[in-house]
């Protein structure tokens, strides 16, 4: 059985998306808490990703890409904020995200592709940062256009173990 | 002063001021019971742990205070979600403490182990698992902050049994920043600006309808909202979360609108120029149809909870705030509506030509179920508090009680659990003892908590129920005679099974019958001489009785079904 693609087979980034950037407090259930909200609220979360926010101990950011056609922005946001655990919420609309994620996929290689790794790996930015007998691993951090990018450079290659870490964003300064 | 996690845990209650706790023991908070023996505070013993939770609903919403239950792990925890889902429904402040396993027994499938914080993470407004005996305090005056601050809702403290029995070295928070909450900011401020765009869309209105909601009550903003109509000469409708805000009798009051409302509060709304909201939040039992719900009406929606601003309907214009400050601001904005003439003219129209009504009772019975409340009402002391289950009995006692002041009625809206109101009223009668407390029942609500009277006679908690016996699931029934071609499916409960009257008095309360006007008439004053135990009626009333008005599910306000009787003219 094939699962149904994630987004659809080429493009990850929903039609209309917002970041939202989420300081939460580092307390056990905090994610199951916001999970849980979007799940019964029927919100649609598309990548999240969740570090320690700057260094500190005590608080946490989610970066969280949400579809704003699952439910009015303004009805996420609200709902989110009444998270006890829940912080602060910056709302970055695309235009004004500094987005990054980071893409590490796995190839069998032989001596018959390994000119093809090389290029695709070249020609998107990415490295290669492992290496056996007969495999790479590749990486890029990057916008999420040239994660796709080069996500759509690997389908043609078999045996690929791909994974992406979701975005992290910040403001555009200026 | 070294505490025990379990004495920490009263002394943190009797700290936040409580004075009953509902609730039933069992292994997990065993070690909690054992302060209570020397606490100040009264611990009622429950039947049912849904009991415990209901009663503490029924003692808030009649106090206005937060209601406590207490019970243990597993299934003691899993028998009050229920009340704590209808609290969320609700807002109703509620701190619940459940007893857990011990600490490193948590994940282990150990006996009476469940997820309860896990289980309650959408229905509670927050909930704690407690990890050390030293966070006690804090927790708990966090519970008591979060609950009753703010949008009030149920908050849940899970604490294990280990925990309960290590000590701690006694503190209390005396201040909110102790309390560690930083993303908890309840707070709120008048936007002045918004203040003076609602200023304006009222001053332009030539159709104002306050529409009132159970925030009003929250916020204690009864007062706020008298002042306020009756300076605007504006016409006001209280939801049923809202009855009591304003008094029924007053003759700027249409009533209750919605799916039972009184046709003049409900048209009213539908052809409103202006809707003010009050803590309300266009309940799909107030909107029906939302496209054609108020589709002329500017909105201006108060609430402290911002997202129920745009949630359902666009607001024109949202305060973010407590309703008593919003409308404080109005007020002291002077905001006014054009001149209402007109507009009264033709709500009193509404208001002469659809009012309620009912079949006239014949004397030898059945009895008409509004009759029986118009009855009790008649001979009821003045604030007297009602409570109801959730089905026909409660729409009814909604439209045929007068309501005077708030903490009156106490029912279970947004959730409309079945069984809420026996519990709901001992808790009531617990919280305010002075008042007569009624429970308007049905027969089906009845059965789902009445061994409770047991809890209330034992705890000397004189409680009156009135159980409208109609034999059915009554709400059901009516739904499947007027849309299921009345194609009646397990609606059917007999009125004889069980003996109401016996069972009462199993439970150690009076049992009363009543089948035609004149025993009607005893019976009633026979309970009203019955203060020291539960007196239960068992009423015996017209099957075939339908809540009218009605708009059906789905449909518009604008197809409202008035009562039989009053079909024939315009609509």
């Amino acid at each position: 059985m094939t699962p149904e693609p994630f987004l659809g087979a080429t493009d990850h980034t929903p039609v209309r998306h917002h970041i939202l950037s989420v300081l939460v407090e580092n307390k056990a259930g905090v994610l199951a808490r916001i999970a849980g909200l979007f799940a019964r609220r029927g919100f649609n979360i598309y990548s999240l990703a969740v570090a320690p926010a700057e260094g500190n101990a005590r608080f946490s950011r989610v970066t969280i890409v949400v579809d704003a056609e699952s439910a009015p922005l303004e009805q996420i946001v609200g709902q989110l904020d009444k998270l006890v655990n829940v912080v602060a919420i910056k709302d970055l609309a695309p235009r004004d995200a500094l987005e990054r994620e980071l893409l590490l996929a796995t190839l069998s290689v032989d001596n018959a592709n390994r000119g093809e790794v090389l290029d695709v790996t070249a020609n998107t930015g990415a490295s290669i940062v492992d290496v056996n007998a007969t495999s790479v691993t590749v990486m890029l951090a990057g916008t999420p256009t040239a994660c796709d990018r080069l996500e759509r450079a690997l389908e043609s290659f078999a045996d690929v173990e791909l994974q992406r870490t979701g975005r992290v964003a910040l403001p555009r300064l200026g | 002063m070294q505490l025990t996690g379990a004495q920490a845990l009263i002394k943190s209650l009797e700290q936040e001021g409580v004075d009953t706790i509902f609730g039933l023991p069992g292994g997990a908070i065993l070690p909690v019971y054992d302060p209570i023996l020397d606490s100040s505070i009264r611990h009622i013993l429950v039947r049912h742990e849904q009991g415990a939770g209901h009663m503490a609903e029924g003692y808030a919403l009649a106090t206005g205070k937060a209601g406590v239950a207490m019970v243990t792990s597993g299934p003691g925890a899993t028998n009050i979600v229920t009340p704590i889902g209808n609290a969320h429904m609700d807002s109703t402040p509620l701190v619940v403490i459940t007893g857990q396993v011990a600490t490193a027994a948590i994940g282990s499938d150990a006996f009476q182990e469940c997820d309860i914080t896990g289980i309650t993470m959408g229905i509670t407004k927050h909930n704690f698992l407690i990890q050390s005996a030293h966070e006690i305090p804090r927790v708990v005056a966090a519970a008591f902050y979060l609950a009753t601050t703010g949008r009030p809702g149920p908050v849940l403290i899970d604490l294990p049994k280990d925990i309960s029995q290590s000590t701690m070295e006694w503190w209390y928070p005396e201040s909110i920043e102790e309390l560690d909450l930083p993303g908890y900011h309840p707070e709120v401020e008048i936007d002045e600006r918004a203040v003076a765009r609602a200023v304006e869309l009222i001053s332009q209105s030539e159709r104002p309808v306050l529409y009132v909601g159970g925030g009003t009550l929250k916020s204690r903003a009864h007062k706020e909202l008298l002042a306020f109509a009756e300076r605007t000469k504006m016409p006001v409708v209280t939801t049923l979360m809202a009855r009591g805000a304003f008094p029924d009798s007053h003759d700027q009051h249409l009533g209750m609108p919605g799916m039972h409302g009184m046709y003049s509060a409900v048209t009213a709304i539908q052809k409103s120029d202006l809707l003010i909201s009050l803590g309300a939040r266009f309940d799909d039992r107030v909107t029906g149809q939302i496209s054609s719900f108020a589709a002329n009406a500017k909105v201006i929606h108060v609430d402290i909870d911002k997202a129920e601003i745009n949630k359902v309907r666009h607001a024109d214009v949202s305060l973010q705030t407590n309703v008593a400050l919003a409308l404080g601001a109005l007020d002291g904005a002077s905001a006014s509506p054009q001149n209402l003439d007109v507009w009264w003219k033709e709500i009193r129209t509404w208001q002469e030509r659809y009012p309620l009504v009912y079949d006239e009772p014949t004397d030898e019975g059945p009895l008409r179920p509004q009759h029986v409340i118009e009855a009790i009402a008649s001979r009821a002391a003045p604030g007297t508090i009602v409570t109801a289950g959730v089905g026909q009995h409660q729409m009814w006692a909604s439209q045929f009680w007068r309501f005077e002041e708030p903490g009156t009625w106490v029912n279970s809206g947004g959730a409309g659990t079945m069984g809420f109101g026996v519990p709901a009223a001992i808790g009531a009668k617990v919280g305010r003892p002075d008042r007569t407390v009624w429970c308007i029942d049905g027969d089906g609500c009845f059965q789902m908590t009445a061994q409770e009277l047991v809890t209330a006679r034992s705890e000397g908690i004189p409680i009156k129920v009135a159980i409208l016996n109609n034999a059915y699931l009554g709400m059901v029934r009516q739904w499947q005679e007027m849309f299921y071609e009345e194609r009646y499916s397990e609606v059917y409960l007999s009125a004889d099974l069980p003996d109401y009257v016996k069972w009462a008095e199993a439970m150690g309360c009076v049992g009363l019958r009543a089948h035609n006007l004149k025993e009607m008439h005893e019976v009633i004053e026979k309970a009203n001489e019955i203060n020291d135990v539960p007196v239960v009626i068992d009423f015996r009333t017209d099957s075939s009785e339908k809540v009218f008005p009605m708009v059906a599910s789905g449909a518009s306000n604008d197809d409202i079904i008035v009562h039989p009787l009053l079909r024939g003219g315009a609509r």
